[in-house]
C-alpha cells in the first residue's frame, strides 16, 4: 500500500462524507461513483489504475474550474444583456468558449508565443523532447510547439474564410429567393440540389486538380460545397418571417427588397443563422484539414494541422503520439464549438422552459 | 340552468389557491389567494381580461400548472380527493375520465392524423370504460345529441374536412365521452362567428343540462357567459372581485371594475352623412378577385368610401372582407374592375402605384404581435414611415415621433427606445396606428383591429380612433365580424356574404327592419346581456333550424 492509495481514498471518503453532510447531492453523487470507480480500478489495475483515473478526474476537475471561472469572468465584465443570457449557459458551453479564446490568441499572437519560427530547422528529424523544444522536432526537424501555434493561424483562419464565404453566398442566395419568390426561388432552389448532389469531398478534389492548390481555390471550393446548405436554411427560416403582417406593412409603403432584407428579415435571423454558422464552421474544418491530409490544402512549407498529420504519421509505427497532437487540436477545436451550438441551438429554439 | 334552486353536494372546492409564474429569474404570482366552489351540476363563469388568470385557474382545477407555473398554496379538492398533494398517477386518472377539458382552439387541438371519432373512443378505451364499438356507437349519440350533420357518419372524417363549429361541438362530445363530473370549458366560441357560435352555445347549453355535468366556463364575453353560467366569478389580476349568481351580477354588480366591464359597450358616437357633391375618397368598383388557380373569392363588390366617414364591411370569415381590403391596398390585383382614388383609378398592383398613392392608404392590422417587427426600436418604427414619405431626419424626425406618441396617448420619453415584445397588447396595437397616421394618410383600413383585444382596452382603441378622425379628417374602412364595433363606430354599413356584398346602407337604416335575410341572421346572432336571450332566440328559430339548417 503506497502513501498515494492511502490519500486518495483518504480524499474521496472524507470529501463524500461532507458533501452528504452538507445535503449536497449534485456534489456527493459523482464523488462517491468516483470512489466506486476507483475502488474496482485499483483492485483491477492496481496503482498505475488508479493514478490514470485520479488524473482523468484531476483534468476533468481543472476543465470544469476552468470553465466556470471563464463563465463568471465573462458575466463580469459583459454588457447586463449579454451577461443575463451567458449566466445560464451550460458548464461545456463555457468550456468551449473558454478553448475558443485560447485558439483565438495562439493564431493572433503566433510569432510572439512560438519560440522558434514557422519553418526554421533546429533540430534533427525527429528530435525527442527537451527542455528547447516543448513537444519535439518534426520529420526535418523544425519545432513541433511552433508549428501548431502558426497552425492554428493557417487552419483555422482558412476555414473561417471559406466558412463566411460559404456564408455570404447561401445567406444573400437565400434571404433573395425568399422575398422575390416565384420562378427565382425555384430556380435558385433547383441550383442548390444540383450543388448538393454532387460527392462533397469528389468535387473539392476536381476543383483543385484542375486550378491546382491555391488558398483562392480551396476558399472558393469550399464555399461552392457549404452554400446550398445555407441557402435552404436561411430560405426557410426567411421565409416564416416574409409572411409576416410587417413585411407586408413595409412593402405597401413601398420599401426596397434590400431595406426588407436588411432591416426586416435579418434580424429576426440571426439566432438559427449562428449556430448554423458554428455548425458549418466544424464540417468546413474537417473538410479543409481532410483535404491537406491528402496534400491538396495549404502547402508546405506553411504549418497546417491536417498535412502535419500526414508527415509525422510515420512515427505511430514507433508508438510516438507526436502526429497526434496536431490532430487532438482539431478535435479539440470541433469539440469546442460544438458545444457553444449546442447551446446556442437549444436558445433559439426555445427549448429553456 | 335549472340547478340553482336545489341544494346540490359540492364536488370541486379551491381554497386560497396561489400559483407562481417563473418570468426571467423570479418566481411571480399569478394567482393570489382565489376560493371557488363548484357543486354538482353547476355551470360557473370565469370572466376577466388577458391576464387576469382565468385559464390559468381553469387548469388548476384539474390539479394541473403548465409549464414554467407551480401550485405554491391552497388547496384544491375534487369530490373528496385532494389534488395539490395527489401523485401525478392519481391526477392522471381523473383527467379525461372525470374532469375534462375543452380548449379554445378545436381546430390546433385535434390531432390532424386521426379520425375524429378515433380521438374521440381513446379515453374510454384507455379507461376500459366502454369496447371500441359501444364507444363509437355512444359517440355517434352524442354528436346527435350535439345536433351535428350525420351523426352516423361525420365521426370517420378527419378534422381538417369538418368546420370549425362542427370541430368544437365534436371536442365537447369527446369531453362528453367518459361522463365527467366536470368540463372545463376554456374560451370555447371566441375563435368562431357569431353565426356558428350560436350553434355551439346551445349545443353545450344543452348537454350540459341532460348529462347535469358541472362546468367552468371561461371566456371574456359576457354577454356569453350570461347564457351559460349559473354564476358568475369576476377575476382582475389573479384575484377576485365578485361572485354572484347570473341574475344577480347582471342587474345589480357591486363593484366598480364589474359596472366598467358591463358599461363598456356604451361608447356611441352621432352617424354622420355623406358629403353632398363631393367625390368619393376611395371608390370600389365592380371588383371581382381570385388568388392565384382558385375560385373567384370576390365577385362584383362596389362601395364608396367619403372623406371624413367610416364605412364597416361586415359578415362571417371567408366572406371576402379581407380579400376587399387586399384588392384596394394592390396586394392582390383584381381581375376585373377598378379601385379609384378621389375620382382617379388606381394602379391594380402595388409595385405601380407612386409613393403619394401608397402614402394616402394605410393599414392596420388584426394582430398587432405580427404587425410589428419585434426587433426593431418603436421609434424607428412609427419613425420609418415619416423619413421614408417625408424625408425627416435628425431632430426632425425625433420631434415628429414624440408628436405620433402623444398622439396616441404613449408617453414619448418612455416608449421611445423599447421594443415591441414589451409591451402589452393595447399598446402594440396603438403603435401600429402610429405607424399608419406617420404616412399621414388619408384613407385607413382597420383590419379586425379590436378583435385580439380585451374589450375595456378595444374601448380604448375605438375612442382613439374616433378622435384621430376627428382630428385629422380621416376615412375608415372597419372590417370587423364584431356588429357591437359596428353599432358604435360606424357610419355606413357594408354586409359581405361568400364574396359578395348583400346589402349597404347608413348605419341606421340598416339596423332597422326590414333586413336582408343574411343581416337578419347575423343581427339576431350577436349574444345579448339578457340571460333569456339564447333560450328565446331557439324558441324564435326553432330548435332544428339551429345549425347547418339555419342558412338561409
Amino acid at each position: 500500500m503506497s502513501t498515494f492509495v492511502i490519500v486518495y481514498f483518504a480524499f474521496l471518503i472524507g470529501a463524500s462524507c461532507l458533501a452528504a453532510y452538507m445535503d449536497r447531492r449534485s456534489v456527493f453523487m459523482p464523488l462517491f461513483s468516483l470512489t466506486l470507480v476507483s475502488f474496482v480500478v485499483g483492485i483491477v489495475g492496481g496503482t498505475s489504475g488508479l493514478w490514470f483515473i485520479a488524473i482523468a478526474a484531476g483534468l476533468l476537475a481543472l476543465a470544469a474550474g476552468t470553465s466556470y471561472a471563464f463563465r463568471e469572468f465573462l458575466v463580469a465584465i459583459l454588457p447586463t444583456n449579454a451577461a443575463k443570457e451567458l449566466k445560464t449557459a451550460p458548464l461545456t458551453a463555457a468550456f468551449g468558449l473558454f478553448v475558443m479564446f485560447t485558439y483565438a490568441i495562439a493564431g493572433f499572437f503566433a510569432p510572439w508565443i512560438a519560440p522558434h519560427g514557422e519553418t526554421e530547422v533546429i533540430a534533427s528529424a525527429f528530435a525527442p523532447a527537451d527542455e528547447n523544444m516543448l513537444l519535439g522536432a518534426d520529420q526535418l526537424g523544425r519545432d513541433m510547439f511552433s508549428r501548431i501555434v502558426y497552425g492554428t493561424r493557417n487552419s483555422v483562419g482558412l476555414a473561417l474564410l471559406a466558412t463566411s464565404a460559404a456564408f455570404l453566398l447561401g445567406a444573400s442566395a437565400g434571404l433573395y429567393a425568399a422575398v422575390r419568390g416565384g420562378w427565382m426561388d425555384q430556380f435558385l432552389g433547383r441550383a442548390a440540389d444540383v450543388i448538393m448532389s454532387i460527392p462533397s469531398l469528389i468535387f473539392a478534389l476536381l476543383m483543385l486538380a484542375i486550378f491546382g492548390p491555391k488558398i483562392i481555390v480551396i476558399i472558393i471550393a469550399v464555399a461552392i460545397i457549404f452554400s446550398p446548405r445555407v441557402f435552404r436554411l436561411v430560405r426557410s427560416v426567411a421565409g416564416n418571417v416574409v409572411v409576416m403582417d410587417y413585411i407586408e406593412a413595409a412593402k405597401l409603403r413601398g420599401e426596397k427588397r434590400g431595406y426588407l432584407i436588411r432591416k426586416e428579415i435579418l434580424p429576426n435571423s440571426t439566432a438559427p443563422l449562428i449556430a448554423e454558422f458554428g455548425l458549418e464552421f466544424c464540417f468546413v474544418f474537417l473538410l479543409v484539414a481532410g483535404l491537406s491530409f491528402l496534400g491538396l490544402g495549404i502547402q508546405p512549407p506553411a504549418a497546417d494541422w491536417g498535412s502535419m498529420v500526414r508527415e509525422n504519421a510515420t512515427l505511430i509505427s514507433f508508438g510516438d503520439i507526436t502526429p497526434l497532437i496536431p490532430a487532438a487540436a482539431i478535435a479539440l477545436l470541433t469539440v469546442a464549438v460544438n458545444f457553444v451550438v449546442d447551446w446556442m441551438l437549444f436558445r433559439s429554439s426555445g427549448l429553456k422552459e | 340552468m335549472s340547478a340553482t334552486g336545489k341544494k346540490k353536494q359540492v364536488l370541486l372546492d379551491i381554497e386560497g389557491l396561489k400559483i407562481e409564474g417563473f418570468t426571467g429569474e423570479e418566481w411571480v404570482p399569478i394567482i393570489k389567494g382565489v376560493d371557488l366552489k363548484l357543486h354538482r351540476g353547476e355551470v360557473m363563469g370565469l370572466i376577466g381580461e388577458s391576464g387576469a388568470g382565468k385559464s390559468t385557474i381553469g387548469a388548476a382545477a384539474m390539479g394541473y400548472a403548465r409549464d414554467g407555473t407551480r401550485i405554491s398554496g391552497g388547496s384544491i379538492d375534487f369530490d373528496g380527493m385532494e389534488l395539490t398533494t395527489a401523485t401525478e398517477s392519481e391526477r392522471r386518472a381523473l383527467r379525461g375520465a372525470r374532469i375534462a377539458y375543452v380548449a379554445q382552439s378545436a381546430a390546433a387541438s385535434f390531432n390532424p392524423a386521426h379520425k375524429i371519432i378515433d380521438q374521440h373512443t381513446e379515453a374510454p378505451l384507455h379507461y376500459r370504460i366502454q369496447k371500441r364499438m359501444e364507444a363509437q356507437e355512444d359517440a355517434m349519440e352524442l354528436y346527435e345529441r350535439l345536433r351535428l350533420p350525420n351523426p352516423k357518419e361525420i365521426g370517420f372524417r378527419y378534422p381538417h374536412q369538418v368546420s370549425g363549429g362542427q370541430l368544437q361541438r365534436a371536442m365537447t362530445a369527446m369531453a362528453m365521452s367518459c361522463r365527467p363530473d366536470l368540463i372545463i370549458f376554456d374560451e370555447p366560441t371566441t375563435a368562431l362567428d357569431v353565426t356558428t357560435q350560436i350553434e355551439v352555445l346551445a349545443a353545450i347549453r344543452d348537454i350540459v343540462d341532460q348529462f347535469d355535468t358541472a362546468a367552468i366556463y371561461i371566456t371574456h364575453d359576457l354577454a356569453v357567459v350570461a347564457q351559460m353560467a349559473d354564476t358568475i366569478k369576476v377575476l382582475l389580476k389573479g384575484e377576485e372581485v365578485e361572485q354572484a349568481s347570473t341574475e344577480k351580477m347582471l342587474s345589480d354588480p357591486q363593484e366598480d371594475y364589474t359596472k366598467s366591464l358591463w358599461a363598456v359597450r356604451s361608447f356611441k358616437r352621432p352617424q354622420k352623412s355623406r358629403p353632398k357633391d363631393a367625390t368619393a375618397l376611395v371608390s370600389v368598383q365592380n371588383v371581382d378577385a381570385a388568388y392565384t388557380g382558385g375560385e373567384k373569392v370576390l365577385e362584383d363588390v362596389s362601395f364608396d368610401i367619403y372623406e371624413g366617414m367610416t364605412v364597416a364591411v361586415v359578415g362571417e370569415s371567408g366572406s371576402g372582407k379581407s380579400t376587399t381590403a387586399r384588392c384596394i391596398t394592390g396586394l392582390l390585383p383584381p381581375m376585373s374592375g377598378q379601385v379609384l382614388f378621389k375620382g382617379e383609378p388606381l394602379p391594380p398592383s402595388y409595385h405601380d402605384r407612386t409613393k403619394d398613392q401608397l402614402r394616402q392608404a394605410q393599414m392596420i392590422y388584426q394582430m398587432a404581435d405580427t404587425a410589428l417587427n419585434p426587433k426593431v426600436r418603436i421609434s424607428e418604427i412609427i419613425g420609418r414611415p415619416a423619413q421614408f414619405y417625408s424625408g425627416l431626419k435628425g431632430a426632425e424626425l425625433k420631434s415628429r415621433v414624440d408628436e405620433l406618441l402623444d398622439l396616441i396617448e404613449l408617453e414619448p420619453s418612455q416608449y421611445y427606445d423599447r421594443y415591441p415584445p414589451e409591451l402589452s397588447g393595447g399598446q402594440k396595437q396603438r403603435i401600429g396606428i402610429a405607424r399608419a397616421l406617420a404616412a399621414e394618410p388619408s384613407f385607413i383600413i382597420c383590419d379586425e383591429v379590436t378583435s385580439a383585444l380585451d374589450q375595456l382596452v378595444a374601448e380604448g382603441i375605438l375612442k382613439l380612433l374616433d378622435r384621430l378622425q376627428k382630428e385629422l379628417g380621416l376615412a375608415y374602412m372597419f372590417i370587423t365580424h364584431d356588429l357591437a364595433t359596428v353599432r358604435s363606430i360606424a357610419d355606413e354599413v357594408v354586409v359581405m356574404q361568400n364574396g359578395k356584398v348583400v346589402e349597404q346602407g347608413p348605419k341606421e337604416e340598416m339596423f332597422t327592419p326590414p333586413h336582408h335575410p343574411y343581416t337578419d341572421l347575423l343581427l339576431s346572432s350577436v349574444p345579448e346581456m339578457d340571460p333569456n336571450w339564447l333560450t328565446t332566440l331557439l324558441e324564435e328559430r326553432g330548435v332544428d333550424n339551429v345549425g347547418e339548417s339555419a342558412d338561409v
